[in-house]
């Protein structure tokens, strides 16, 4: 058999004896490990397939949800808005909820991507507090219901970095190099740009925007990376000194290390809410909405704000929290700091030029 | 000297071929996530990675699917074969042309291809997709290992079968398939290795929570370091080494290596 | 009739399965959704022309040429050593090129996060000689390694197969005739192996000008090479008119380089498509 890189000149006459039974030791191997992974795999009735951000959510939950409302929950996870919203534009997806953000679900709900939610069907939506509801994006929250929300702003090693820092020019600063975490989301890191240079992060004015990819290209070298979810994890464990990120993972980065500080700079930032929708298309719209007012339960809600870090818009859930929690200026800052913050909107076709633009800035050397 | 200098070059090469691995396994037994400081012998990592969920249905996933799809890569693959050796002129070049398209475009293009298909034609993404892509890229390796077996055989001992009386299924059973059978197992087993070990493909073409370890080992490691994956590596290692062990046990000399890609290459 | 049957699945298959999904892409490459519904449009591959798409392409060509000059300048030689090998030991060296090849690809890419990182293995150990820590991750150096450690053995594989099939009279006749070893190889075992470098040299440029894993997980996004390119048009742009252009310019330039190759190889013996 041609099974081998034979050396002898009369390789090739290989028992076949010695092939079948290979293949019979290969099958048995084969049976054993399917039957012992098999056994993971073990199916009730419903499904709900939940599609996330990496990490947003204390997994015990989901299994708290399976076995109270017996269904099983298939769990996914993406890493930008910008990768939900192509899954969900292109279909062959069997999304029952997903987690967007607020300019994402703007644009969602203007291209007819998600279904309307029925609120009466979650009973828990009084618990939210007012403030998160009825936001420009939705109106009404027709189609959406809050999960969590944030800001954006500097988290620093204050054992690598001796100065206080207060400004988007730190990220520049090349007494950083290569100590230096940016996003790779285009949205979030070009938004850093545009506040660093004092613009809206919603600008449509393209030399505003060509200015924001210069100043991006031209930190290029002092950045270590442009990273995910891995950003946590580097910071932590100090590969970095400094990186932009959002409010909730700085809590989470802030409790695993406490050298490490969280500002909003001075500039002024990015205020965000992710809200929870139905995706067009979902097979289990019914279970969709237990599951969405599950969520909204304040117990419920609780277990994933302490579990994730994030600030919860749920009152009921604010209530519970520990005070040491409650009372963390990084996740819930007073109200005069979020004065100066600004919501990403849906910038319609415009987004072309910050596709391209965030390309530039990746292929750059 | 020279003796020595080619001996000093192998050693060095294959410390670069196994450093990073030894790596992976050492560290799978650090108590702590460091991979710079070792703080004391532990086997968490692994009880760890036997209580991730997505980890055992990734395995489950890649196993059947690796299993059904040269399953019948290597039925089809086999009859595919058998017409085309008899076959002739400009229509099997083109068949044989279009055969080696998946094994010469790069793995980009085929998945974006068949995830545009699959879109397009508005299939659900998931297992069934992820499986027929996996036919689709490995039935053209089958063939073309059973394709030189067919060409081997002489047309007149069918012919002989068939005139003595047996049916073409009995024919084929008793005289074509014991004559092709070792090609038969190197195309399975080449399909087999492809599909276990494919990521781009099945990156493109699976979705609703259907992975494969690829797929799961990409976005843990797209995640920053997790020693859950060093202790994934030391039991893959560890079942490599044994299927070649018993791989070389059984074929009675030589070592019975298989490396798709490059053992294809050399026959197209 | 018989062999009609037989074939039959496969044809429908692969006409499913690999003609009209390429044409597919094909399409999605010349149509664009415009205002007005769909639209013939060369506008994807006029994009492609732009300076910044292709530094993107020249950059990936850059990177993948240097990986496979590196895994031929390493493996060139080691294949000659183990042919010089016996038997037995060229059978173990074999193995044990092979062996981590079975390995999953991505672990063998992973591996080297852990051990090139800032607070990774290799810095550890020049801080015990005092060197303070490298960046040694997330740029193209990395990326060249990774690519050099995937595909080296693609690289000695064909070349060592050659080698061990050469007519080793050749070589003791020019011996003979008085040429000096350096001699010998430049003017009689190069050019025989050439069937097998030629192999070679496509199994490693091939993997490695498509890549988007290698530069994903060791360039830490910092090198965009046209395989992220087309991943980041498919799966975070939605651009999948520029996307299948990129595509079909990626497939054409390595099925044009597979041709020019086979063509190089005249005799025949490596290699030979359509």
């Amino acid at each position: 058999m041609k099974l081998n890189w034979n050396v002898n000149a009369n390789g090739k006459e290989k028992s076949r004896i010695g092939a079948r039974g290979t293949l019979k030791v290969f099958g048995l191997l084969m049976v054993v490990l399917l039957l012992m992974s098999g056994c993971a795999a073990s199916e009730p009735a419903e499904k709900l397939y939940v599609y996330n951000w990496g990490d947003y959510i204390d997994e015990n939950v989901l299994d708290e949800f399976e076995t109270e409302f017996n269904v099983e929950v298939i769990y996914d996870t993406y890493a930008t808005n910008e990768d939900l919203y192509v899954k969900l534009k292109q279909g062959g997806t069997p999304y029952d909820i997903a987690i967007p953000s607020d300019y994402m679900i703007e644009k969602m709900i203007r291209e007819d991507l998600v279904e309307p939610i029925d609120l009466a069907q979650i009973s828990n939506f009084t618990a939210i507090d007012d403030r998160f509801k009825d936001l420009d994006f939705d109106p009404g929250n027709k189609f959406s219901v809050p999960y969590m929300w944030g800001t954006v702003g500097i988290i620093y090693n204050t054992a690598m970095i001796d100065e206080e820092i207060d400004s988007w020019n730190a990220l520049w600063d090349p007494k950083y190099e290569k100590q230096i975490l940016m996003l790779d989301s285009q949205r979030d890191s070009i938004a850093v740009a545009l506040k660093k240079l004092g613009y809206s992060i919603n600008t449509k004015s393209l030399e505003e925007l060509e200015a924001a990819k210069a100043a991006l290209i031209e930190q290029k070298p002092l950045v270590l990376a442009y990273a995910g979810d891995n950003l946590k994890d580097m910071m932590i464990g100090g590969e970095a000194a400094i990186a932009f990120c959002w409010s909730g993972d700085a809590v989470y980065m802030i409790s695993e290390n406490e050298d490490l500080a969280y500002v909003i700079p001075k500039e002024g930032s990015n205020l965000w809410f992710d809200n929870i929708v139905i995706p067009k298309g979902a097979q289990n719209v019914e279970m969709a909405h237990k599951f969405i007012d599950f969520l909204s339960r304040p117990e419920i809600g609780q277990k994933n704000a302490e579990y994730i870090g994030y600030s919860t818009p749920n009152k009921e859930t604010l209530a519970l929290l520990d005070p040491e929690i409650s009372g963390d200026k990084t996740a819930y800052p007073d109200d005069a700091d979020l004065a100066n913050l600004e919501v990403l909107l849906d910038l319609g076709d415009f987004i072309e030029a910050y596709n391209r633009v965030w390309t530039e800035v990746k292929s750059a050397r | 000297m020279s003796r020595w200098l080619q001996k000093s070059y192998l050693f060095l090469i294959f410390t670069f071929l196994y450093a990073p691995i030894a790596v992976l396994i050492v560290f799978s037994f650090n108590d702590s996530k460091s991979t710079s400081n070792w703080s004391g012998f532990s086997l968490r990592w692994y009880a760890e990675l036997f209580q991730d969920d997505k980890i055992l249905s990734a395995l489950y996933y890649t196993l059947a699917i690796a299993l059904i799809s040269s399953l019948i890569s290597t039925v089809m693959g086999t009859f595919a074969a058998f017409g085309l050796s008899q076959m002739r002129g400009r229509f099997k070049g083109f068949v044989l042309g279009v055969n080696n398209l998946p094994i010469l475009n790069p793995d980009i293009v085929t998945g974006i291809a068949l995830m545009s298909l699959f879109v397009f034609t508005g299939t659900r993404l998931g297992f069934m997709t992820m499986l027929m892509a996996h036919i689709t890229f490995s039935t053209p390796y089958v063939i073309l290992s059973v394709l030189p077996k067919f060409k081997q055989l002489s047309s007149e001992m069918l012919d002989a079968a068939l005139d003595l009386g047996a049916t073409p299924w009995y024919a084929f059973r008793k005289v074509i398939l014991p004559e092709i059978m070792p090609g038969i197992i190197t195309g399975f087993l080449m399909a087999f290795t492809l599909s276990i070990d494919d990521f781009v493909i099945s990156f493109f073409t699976t979705g609703g929570g259907v992975s494969n370890l690829s797929i799961e080992i990409y976005s843990m490691a797209r995640r920053g370091i997790k020693p859950e994956i060093n202790a994934l590596s030391t039991l893959m290692f560890l079942t490599v080494l044994l299927l070649l062990f018993v791989i070389n046990r059984r074929s009675e000399k030589g070592a019975g290596v298989v490396l798709p890609k490059t053992d294809t290459l050399e026959r197209m | 009739m018989l062999k009609r049957l037989s074939t039959a699945p496969y044809l429908l298959w692969s006409f499913l399965l690999i003609v009209v999904p390429l044409v597919m892409v094909l399409g999605y490459s010349l149509i664009r959704t415009g205002p007005g519904g769909p639209e013939f449009s060369l506008n994807g591959f006029i994009k492609f022309t732009d300076p910044l798409y292709l530094k993107v392409l020249g950059l990936s060509v850059w990177i993948a040429l240097q990986s496979t000059v590196l895994c031929l300048v390493i493996g060139y030689p080691l294949a000659m050593i183990m042919s010089g090998l016996k038997p037995s030991a060229q059978r173990t060296t074999m193995t044990m090129i092979v062996l981590p090849m079975w390995m999953n690809f991505l672990l063998r890419t992973y591996a080297w996060i852990p051990i090139l990182g800032r607070n990774g293995l290799l810095n550890g150990l020049l801080a015990t000689i005092g060197i303070p820590p490298l960046n040694l991750l997330f740029n193209e150096g990395a990326v060249l390694l990774g690519m050099v450690y995937n595909f080296l053995p693609f690289m000695v594989l064909p070349i060592f197969t050659v080698l061990i099939r050469m007519d080793r009279s050749v070589i003791e006749a020019a011996q003979d005739l008085g040429a000096n070893r350096l001699h010998v190889f430049w003017r009689v075992t190069l050019p025989l192996s050439l069937p097998g470098v030629v192999s070679g040299v496509m199994m490693v440029f091939m993997p490695a000008v498509s890549t988007f894993v290698i530069s994903d997980l060791l360039g830490g996004s910092q090198v965009n090479l046209v395989g992220n390119l087309i991943k980041d048009q498919f799966l975070s742009v939605y651009d999948w008119n520029f996307g299948a252009s990129i595509s079909v310019v990626l497939m054409a330039l390595i099925l044009v380089s597979m041709w020019i190759l086979g063509k190089t190889d005249k005799n025949g013996s490596g290699v030979s498509f359509f």
